[in-house]
């Protein structure tokens, strides 16, 4: 049983989402998905500590070997990065039972189950696999279940929001499609391992670096890297605020991963960097990224959207990690996807939250809520502390490796650009605070929102002050992680 | 070199002609159909990677050496369904879109959503 964990990692999700069909009563789908959600991350869990203890896990899937077979592999990082996703998931989850409530209509409740669960197999499938025809599979079952969920929102707009995102998606996992051929065309292997051991031979050849841009390319409009983040504020502002919650903490994840994956795993850290200064565009798009997106955060009206921007601006900061280029800098990216995951976790189901008791989460309805709904505007300042980068909080230990990273390579300008995007996220966090406590709201009479949205929502605030003090587990798995695609220990 | 890949240069046109009409058509089903057109030309470029010169359909059959490579073909089967797929939601979306809106017009989305 336990040597089969990787394929049950990706097939207990996968196989839950059509059974969640036959229940057609939302109460009883909505349990069932969270026995589900729950069994992958204990999955996940015990992923994490049998690669600790045993290192690379290889599984061959119906007994066919490797290069013909597809091969689902599990090494650190896809199993750090597998703990993220699986945990946000089963957390937004157990939320999303009273969230949906007002947001989706009962009887189209059980389908939504069924649409959160597909998209969660895709997201850990991408993960798992060592097999890149998979991977695009995998893409392709998570974003098709993400266009659907986002189409959901009650808004109209969301369903404009999901056909922007579904053209651009669709796309982009086309020229992820077109790298892929051409990988196999010139290999004649869809392996991950096999590829990485091919491709150096190949330095030179114009299909490898073809290749090479396509996969970059696709992968960055997957993870919405400035300029090409468009479809995302849409998406994310008009999208049922569970799903934007689960969304903004594990899908552009998982884009990072593969990015990584790609670029440090299949192709090599140094591989086209004679044509193509990859690190230095990494570093003028992410910083691009960073200003841009927290400049246009700051006027928004409607705090959805605030935080889908300030998700772009933190994208941006996961790119400069990479782009940095060293160990250390990969770390903060790594860091930063475990920690960013957390924080807009937390923020977007406080959001969820306040959606529920006003039907929107426009600015004017944050006036004095700090009275109204005090615990739900303590996990939104608790998010936003972490936000910017305030010690104690997660986002303080992301940051500092970023500025590590960055102090390593002596690049003082890049330190000072990292404190000043900070800077930026303390006027649109500050906005929000003061509206919400200095302004008289008006004479509406206004609940805390339930418990059940509310102790999801505070736990993720508390694991945000937890792994912002008790740093062992994400510096240590991120460390590894980042060591092991530089090449230093196995 | 022209007549030899000449498949490989549909590909380009095909490609390029479907996402000139993805970006440039602002009526919702006609961007579709240039999606469709840009992933046919991927599905016609895994086909030609398959094919090996003078080589018959894999099958094994007395007298025949040379064989084509099926694992592009059955890969882009794969890749078919996927634009299928994609292709039936999108156009569940437009059907949805038209009844909010009552157009699938670009412009006059944008045009609707400023008025409220």
């Amino acid at each position: 049983m336990l040597s089969h964990l990787p394929i049950l990692q990706v097939i207990v999700p996968l196989l839950a989402a059509p059974a969640c069909l036959l229940l057609d009563r939302a109460r009883a789908a909505w349990l069932f998905a969270c026995m589900a959600s729950l069994v992958s991350v204990v999955i996940s869990g015990l992923l994490v500590f049998q690669v600790h203890q045993f290192g690379v896990l290889s599984y061959s899937l119906g007994g066919w070997d490797a290069p013909w077979g597809i091969e689902y592999r599990i090494d650190l990082l896809s199993a750090y990065v597998l703990l993220i996703v699986s945990g946000i998931g089963a957390l937004m989850i157990l939320a999303a039972n009273t969230a949906i409530r007002i947001e989706i209509p009962p009887e189209r409740q059980p389908l939504f189950y069924v649409l959160y669960l597909l998209c969660l197999a895709g997201l850990l499938g991408i993960v798992a696999t060592g097999d890149i025809f998979n991977v695009f599979v995998f893409l392709e079952i998570s974003s098709l279940a993400t266009y659907a969920l986002i189409a959901q929102g009650q808004d109209r707009r969301a369903l404009w929001a999901a056909y922007q995102y579904l053209i651009v998606g669709t796309i982009g996992a086309t020229f992820i499609l077109i790298g892929i051929g051409f990988l196999y065309s010139l290999t004649g292997t869809l392996n991950m391992q096999d590829l990485s051991n091919r491709l150096p031979q190949l330095e030179n050849s114009a299909t490898a670096f073809t290749a090479f841009a396509f996969l970059m390319v696709g992968v960055c409009l997957k993870l919405a890297l400035f300029p090409l983040h468009l479809w995302l504020p849409n998406a994310y502002a008009y999208a049922p605020s569970i799903v934007t919650a689960f969304l903004a903490a594990t899908a552009t994840k998982v884009a990072v991963y593969l990015l990584i994956r790609f670029h440090f795993s299949v192709f090599g850290v140094g591989f086209a960097a004679s044509v193509l200064p990859l690190h230095s565009i990494f570093l003028a798009l992410g910083l691009a990224g960073v200003f841009v997106a927290s400049l246009v955060a700051i006027q928004q009206p409607n705090v959805k959207r605030l935080f889908a921007y300030s998700s772009v601006a933190q994208i941006g900061y996961m790119i400069i990690g990479i782009g940095i280029g060293s160990a250390t800098g990969l770390q903060a990216t790594l860091l930063h996807l475990f920690n960013h995951a957390l924080m807009k976790g937390a923020l977007f189901l406080a959001l969820a939250a306040v959606v529920f008791r006003f039907g929107s989460a426009d600015i004017r309805h944050f006036a004095g809520l700090g009275q109204r709904m005090p615990w739900t505007m303590a996990v939104i300042v608790i998010g936003g502390l972490s936000l910017i980068g305030v010690p104690g909080t997660v986002g303080f230990i992301s940051k500092w490796y970023l500025v590590l990273a960055a102090f390593e390579r002596d690049w003082w300008p890049l330190i000072i650009a990292v404190l000043l995007g900070s800077l930026l996220a303390v006027i649109y966090i500050w906005r929000l605070v003061e509206v919400a406590y200095f302004w008289k709201g008006e004479d509406e009479v206004c609940r805390e929102a339930p418990l059940s949205l509310l102790i999801p929502t505070a736990i993720l605030a508390l694991a945000n002050i937890y792994f912002g003090i008790d740093t062992r587990l994400p510096v240590y798995l991120s460390d590894s992680a980042a060591q092991m695609l530089f090449g230093v220990s196995p | 070199m022209l007549p030899e890949l000449y498949n490989y240069w549909v590909v380009i046109v095909l490609m390029m002609i479907g996402f000139y009409i993805v970006i440039v058509q602002g009526n919702l089903i006609k961007k579709l159909i240039g999606l469709n057109i840009f992933q046919t030309s991927v599905f016609i470029f895994y086909i030609s990677v398959g094919k090996v010169a003078d080589g018959s359909a894999p099958i094994l059959a007395e007298g025949v050496d040379v064989y084509s490579n099926p694992l592009p073909h059955v890969l882009i089967l794969t890749a078919i369904v996927v634009g299928i797929a994609t292709m039936a939601l999108a156009l569940a979306l437009v059907i949805r879109i038209k009844n909010a809106y009552g157009t699938v017009e670009e412009e006059e989305l944008q045009e609707r959503d400023l008025q409220c």
